[in-house]
């Protein structure tokens, strides 16, 4: 089993943003791993190790595309435990979110992965988008928003719990396949791959890694690859015209009690 | 004259509510893009057509997919049938709301398409340029969008219902091979509840990790009925399971703009206000005043939960009485 997870890097998302000339201007923004590619690392991760030993039952790939000198997340991920990595060396001025799929579809199809792994969106861009579009590029089964995952290695099968917008759907899906995982997905008991106890809990989250780790990513291989060795052309289907803060909400107040607070909802703003 | 194609949900021979928005998306874009508007209606049973054609839309006409296979729902015949229809009726620009359905099934048929897609669409600028919102609504961003096909999915709490009128036909589609890839639905588990459903109700209430744990929402539910509203939580309390899941209101759960919307012992993360600061009152009652909700609200009471909702409660049911 070859598992492939796509990583992206961006802004830290606990600064502030600065709009500069129509467009933000993130040249001294620090860039850290998004949120969602470290539960989809975590989730490859579970599915891939039995609890307490050394035996894997798959390889792990992180993939990332990115400036080949700025791949520091790829290595963070290696050293949580990832077995190798893929760089598509790219800017992102030549990339949209149809080149970023075309890619991962083609390195996933060269690497003849059975699963790709895809966290559900970036949480600067937020286009939830990529691995819906992996999916149909590779014609193969997809189950999105994931916050359970069981592999029955036996029937070559992943049963997903994927968070819907009235409850919660499980869906059965043949490997080769696609999923994108939601936050839910990093609790304890959210991974099950029949090796490891159905009973084991995991620590919540995604792991940090360990000092072992660390020194191990040094040693793992990372192949960089041009966006034209795997067939892809840098697109320009989407074309930011205008970037801005949203309109400001006119400033509150703070009421001294809970009569005043129940005045002024039904006198004041009417909604009681 | 190029032509919109919406897409629509149907429960039980009925539109789903939430289709309207995504509707009213698809008027104001084929309006600025001087195109037709025209809507489907797909599944195993779309007597819902009959119901969406006597309202109208204002769109030239209402198709028709009906076939077994795409019942129940999956992404991947979903995507094959929207593929089918954007190809049959020649549209250029297909979308519909951003609902879990289409979110899954739209990029997909998308990728098919080559065809670049909005996610979120709050505003439209002009036939392609569509306002978006970005890292948890910080920034609102417009892009333009070029190819043979372009898409669109519109965030349900930013359109208003769509106006009726018109009388289009009905037009059943050519069937085509849809295709679920071998996966299939073992199960839905829905959550049941009296209360209206969070993105739809007029009045929704809210906890978060100050309520400590899932017997204390007690009194929130008690709030929450008394003004008919839905419940709902941060993620800090779905993720302490105090409340399942479904409930939690952010950038990574349910987006949602009531007329009132109270949070209860809520500190107010970036992610949290992503999902609710379109709302139209804000009130924040928290017992920390340096908490970020306060930045937000239009009133905030700095008070413990324990002591604020109880009263609360007291002086809406005495004034109702």
């Amino acid at each position: 089993m070859k598992i492939l997870v796509t990583v992206k890097r961006i802004p830290d998302p606990d600064e502030s943003l600065k709009f500069a000339g129509g467009g933000l201007d993130t040249s001294s923004s620090k860039w850290v791993p998004n949120a969602f590619d470290e539960y989809a690392v975590e989730t490859a991760l579970r599915l891939a190790e039995v609890a307490g030993k050394r035996d894997r039952l798959a390889e792990v790939i992180v993939m990332s595309i990115c400036p080949a000198k700025q791949r520091q997340h790829v290595t963070q991920f290696l050293a949580m435990g990832a077995d190798r990595g893929v760089v598509v060396d790219a800017d992102d001025s030549e990339l949209d979110t149809i080149a970023v799929s075309k890619a991962i579809a083609a390195v996933a199809k060269s690497e003849g992965v059975d699963l790709t792994i895809v966290g559900k969106l970036s949480q600067d861009n937020e286009g939830n988008q990529v691995a819906q579009r992996v999916a149909g590029l590779l014609n193969v089964p997809q189950a999105g928003f994931a916050a359970t995952v069981k592999w029955d290695k036996n029937a070559g099968t992943l049963d997903v719990g994927r968070e819907v917008d009235d409850g919660v759907e499980h869906k059965l899906v043949p490997l080769p396949a696609v999923v994108s995982v939601d936050l839910r997905v990093v609790l304890p008991t959210s991974i099950k791959n029949g090796v490891t106890a159905d009973s084991h809990k995991y620590q919540e989250g995604p792991r940090l890694a360990s000092l072992r780790g660390i020194t191990m990513a040094k040693r793992k291989k990372v192949k960089v690859l041009k966006l034209s060795d795997i067939g892809v052309s840098s697109a320009g289907s989407e074309q930011v015209v205008a970037v801005a803060p949203p309109p400001a909400r006119p400033s509150g107040q703070i009421v001294g009690s809970v009569e005043e607070l129940h005045e002024k909802l039904a006198k004041e703003a009417k909604v009681l | 004259m190029s032509k919109v194609l919406v897409i629509l949900e149907t429960a039980g021979g009925k539109l789903r509510s939430s289709s309207l928005p995504g509707i009213t998306c698809g008027q104001q874009i084929a309006a600025k893009a001087g195109a037709e508007l025209h809507l489907l209606v797909l599944g195993a049973d779309t007597s819902a057509a009959a119901e969406v054609a006597s309202a109208g839309y204002n769109a030239a006409a209402v198709h028709t997919l009906t076939n077994a296979a795409l019942e129940p729902f999956t992404a991947e015949a979903w995507a094959d049938a929207i593929v089918h229809a954007t190809r049959s009726i020649g549209a250029t620009i297909i979308g519909g709301t951003a609902s879990s359905t289409l979110r899954s099934a739209l990029p997909r048929a998308a990728a098919v398409l080559d065809a670049p897609v909005a996610s979120e669409v709050v505003a439209i600028k002009s036939g392609d340029t569509f306002t978006r919102p970005v890292s948890s609504g910080r920034a609102l961003v417009d892009v333009k969008l070029s190819g043979a096909v372009i898409g669109f999915t519109a965030r349900g709490t930013e359109f208003e219902a769509p106006a009726t009128g018109g009388s289009p036909a009905v037009n059943a589609l050519p069937d085509g091979a849809f295709d679920t890839r071998g996966a299939k639905v073992i199960s839905l588990e829905k959550t049941e509840s009296a209360r209206p459903a969070l993105s739809e109700a007029r009045v929704v209430v809210s906890g978060g990790r100050g309520m400590r744990e899932g017997a204390n929402f007690k009194i929130l539910e008690q709030l929450t009925d008394l003004l008919g509203g839905a419940l709902g939580a941060s993620r800090a309390a779905t993720d302490a399971g105090m409340v399942p899941a479904d409930l939690q209101v952010g950038q990574t759960g349910k987006i949602v703009a009531p007329e009132l919307y109270i949070a209860v012992a809520i500190s107010g993360a970036i992610q949290h206000l992503a999902g609710m600061k379109g709302s139209k009152t804000i009130v924040a009652i928290n017992k920390d005043e340096e908490a970020p909700i306060f930045q937000v609200a239009d009133y905030g009471l700095v008070a413990k939960w324990e002591d604020a909702v109880p009263r609360l409660i007291e002086l809406i049911q005495s004034s109702a009485s």
